[in-house]
């Protein structure tokens, strides 16, 4: 007799508080203020007077159960045994006690952890699986992370920019390392392969026919079997038949190419929030460290870090001096595929004779 | 130890450098841990890793995975390149939801970390980009395993597929001044009433909830989520101005005028005379600026609330769509309130299960069917803080004009009365 399955508990997502600090649970909504007193520690103090101090420290994201652990040793040994995770992957102790602030660096930073990440400067990539674990990648994540961070370590763990940079990678288009102030994204070359034997038996074809942006895609009998036909000209590269038609094979090792966007920004303060704008592509994707990738964003930074007034974000820096200046201060090429041609694009045209000289 | 290692000369370039190693973590799951199903899949998965760095292509693929009464969940990967690398040709992915605010005690990790030791492959990430812990690298069976193993102890599985995907929020009121609701809670109380739409996804596609407790908006959630739900105020910010002279004295006049007085966005602030500040909070847009620079002089108001903007996402299939308003302002401090809050994502989530296309996210069909159709078929009204600015075209058809314009008086003596008693 088969063994009876066991049925879920549907308990969902859990209550954090049990988990918390207790100097953040007593002082749960009543902050006061915070300070910053070095790069990689905050310090809030609530309304009657409660001090906790936090320590970020970046990692290698994909943690090894001996990096766990090493982590929760330290946690438990210099810290409280509290920690929390940051939307980019930082791991942050919270202390009451001042005096466990130092010697908690120096135990993260003498196990190879990155203390640093706050304020205004160079946060951890956010990124996702690359090759490591989707089944769509052009590229890899992790390993693109860890070439980039080895060249921006320093930037990391010190306050020389105008405002933070968040960064994200993404290794197709649909991009789920997610707008960034600046974004280093696959960007597809030449249309889909397409393996025709196969179409028939692993993909719904009116689902794929479907799924493309510009209706470049239609069935067609390929050899006498049901496939699918993509119209070249119409194509934009997307990979977007890929995901439900693994057939339609995007993924190149020469043709799929790294393209940097700039410029996206969560953050309603200032302006509104914005999305990232194309900046360069044709970049190789090349492993193991991608340096060519490496060399535009550091050209980037370079210019914002310069040119930037505090406060300023990537898009506010670029809104003010104008995107001619932009690819002047980089020295990146402008080119026909800067200027937008998607729906809705003529709202990014400059309709003014609002131009710097 | 695994005795046949594959070579890996690319991923050991990777092993240099200043910023911790990934590949350094993984091999010392293979050359170094006691259990030797550990060593093994870790060894496949670098050798497969290594294949794709050679090659530039990944070799997953996806399939059908879940564990007994699910349907989602699971990240299913098979490897397309398994006979080279049998060791690790199944290894799915479990997502598990994190309590709101990603908040651990050492404790809890040591003890994910002994479960998932037992039954995968050593390797976990906190957190994914849709903000769920991700356990990485388990065969079918062990899926069941380690899920039976974490849900007798309070853990349960994320959202995968076209479904309610697994929230997010921000540290929010735990340890943050700007803090404008109880960010975890809405979370919770939120994603934990649609447990049913998160593990079996029957919907058109994926829809997210997150949660930013200030306009900062930490979560992404404009961009990134179906459903944002925005911390904010709308009395007047409180000003310190004893502390705002302090911040005079320590920067400079200049500075402050240059970095926090033409900086805002609604020239809603003047610098005085004697050093002081006044704000026009009537056209204060809430955009964080000088508070996140003046944390000691700044800070929200006491009615607070929240934002609420439907439909953003990011590229796929139409190209980027930032979240619309649609609740300009909402208080949540009753069961009441957050009760009209839960039910105003019901008939959104039942709208777009009924009109969505297959695979359109919700701000796609809202695009597609217009903001009005949207509005209508969830019972919400017209408000101008949903627009940028009114239409520009003239080809709309407005024989409903008068009637249309009654219904605003009518809101207006509705909302002047409610005032008055």
């Amino acid at each position: 007799m088969a063994q009876e399955m066991r049925s879920p508990i549907e308990s969902g997502c859990p209550d954090a508080f049990q988990y918390m600090h207790p100097v953040m649970r007593k002082n749960f909504g009543q902050w006061a203020y915070h300070e910053d007193p070095q790069p990689g520690v905050l310090l809030h103090v609530s309304n009657n007077g409660d001090k906790i101090w936090t320590v970020r420290a970046g990692t290698q994201r994909i943690l090894d159960v001996f990096t766990l652990r090493k982590l929760c040793d330290i946690g438990d040994e210099h810290g409280e045994g509290y920690i929390h995770f940051t939307i980019r992957s930082n791991i942050e102790y919270q202390v009451a006690d001042e005096a466990k602030v130092q010697p908690l660096i120096k135990a993260l930073e003498d196990a190879g952890f990155v203390v640093g990440g706050t304020r205004n400067s160079v946060a951890m990539l956010s990124h996702t699986q690359g090759w490591l674990h989707c089944d769509i990648p052009g590229t890899d994540a992790s390993g693109v992370v860890k070439s980039m961070m080895d060249e921006l370590i320093g930037e990391f763990k010190e306050w020389n920019m105008p405002n933070r940079v968040h960064m994200t990678t993404s290794c197709c288009q649909i991009n789920c390392g997610g707008q960034g102030d600046i974004a280093i994204n696959v960007q597809h070359t030449k249309p889909p392969k397409i393996n025709h034997d196969l179409v028939s038996n692993v993909c719904e074809r009116p689902s794929v026919v479907a799924r493309c942006p510009v209706a470049a895609i239609r069935p067609a009998l390929v050899n006498g079997k049901p496939s699918l036909e993509v119209d070249e000209k119409k194509c934009i590269c997307c990979g977007a038949c890929f995901p439900p038609c693994p057939p339609m094979q995007i993924n190149d090792a020469e043709h799929s190419k790294l393209a940097i966007w700039v410029g996206g920004n969560h953050s309603n303060a200032r302006g509104k929030p914005t999305f990232q704008k194309l900046v360069a592509s044709g970049i190789p994707n090349n492993p193991p460290r991608w340096p060519e990738a490496t060399a535009v964003v550091k050209k980037i930074l370079k210019a914002y870090k310069e040119n930037a007034k505090d406060w300023e974000r990537i898009n506010d820096w670029i809104e003010r001096i104008g995107w001619p200046r932009f690819f002047e201060v980089t020295g990146l090429p402008f080119t026909k595929y800067h200027i937008d041609n998607w729906r809705g694009a003529r709202a990014s045209l400059n309709a003014s004779t609002h131009i710097r000289f | 130890m695994a005795k046949n290692t594959y070579p890996t000369p690319m991923l050991d370039n990777l092993e240099t450098g200043p910023w911790p190693s990934f590949i350094t973590g993984i091999k010392r799951l293979r050359d170094e841990h006691p259990d030797e199903r550990i060593n093994s899949v870790t060894n496949g998965l670098l050798g497969q890793l290594e294949h794709s760095y050679e090659t530039r292509k990944g070799y997953w693929k996806g399939g059908t995975v879940s564990v007994y009464g699910y349907g989602g969940g699971i990240i299913p990967r098979f490897s397309e390149v398994g006979d080279a690398f049998p060791e690790s040709k199944e290894f799915h992915t479990l997502r598990v939801q994190p309590p709101a605010g990603n908040f651990y005690t050492t404790d809890m990790l040591r003890q994910l970390g002994d479960s998932w030791e037992k039954h995968g492959s050593g390797l976990v990430t906190f957190h994914g980009q849709t903000g769920n812990i991700m356990f990485i690298g388990a065969t079918t069976e062990n899926t069941q395993h380690f899920f039976d193993e974490i849900n007798e102890y309070g853990w349960d599985l994320g959202g995968a597929g076209p479904c309610v995907r697994t929230a997010m929020s921000c540290v929010g009121g735990a340890r943050c001044e700007m803090s404008n609701c109880n960010e975890h809670a809405i979370h919770r109380w939120m994603v934990n009433n649609f447990t049913d739409d998160v593990h079996r996804p029957a919907l058109p596609y994926k829809f997210k909830f997150k949660v930013s407790g200030c306009p900062n908006d930490c979560q992404n959630a404009i961009e990134r989520s179906d459903f944002a739900i925005i911390g904010t105020w709308r009395d007047d910010m409180k000003v310190n101005q004893e502390e705002f002279k302090n911040y005079i004295e320590k920067k400079g006049r200049q500075y402050i005028i240059d970095n926090v007085i033409t900086r805002c966005p609604t020239q809603a602030l003047s610098l005085n005379d004697d050093d002081t500040i006044s704000v026009d909070n009537h056209n204060c847009v809430r955009c964080m600026h000088c508070l996140n620079v003046m944390p000691k002089a700044l800070h929200p108001g006491d009615d607070k609330g929240v934002t609420i903007l439907i439909g953003g996402k990011r590229t796929l299939k139409i190209g980027d769509l930032m979240g619309t308003v649609v609740v300009p302002f909402k208080k949540l401090e009753t069961e009441e309130d957050y009760e009209s809050l839960q039910e105003m994502a019901e008939d959104i989530i039942d709208f777009w299960a009924e009109n969505g296309l297959e695979h359109e996210r919700c701000g796609e069909m809202i695009e597609r069917i217009g903001l009005i159709n949207f509005l209508e078929g969830i019972g919400i009204d017209v408000d101008p803080n949903m627009v940028s600015s009114p239409r520009q075209s003239s080809y709309v058809r407005m024989d409903g004009w008068d009637e249309e314009a009654e219904k605003w008086f009518e809101r207006k003596r509705e909302e002047k009365q409610a005032a008055s008693a």
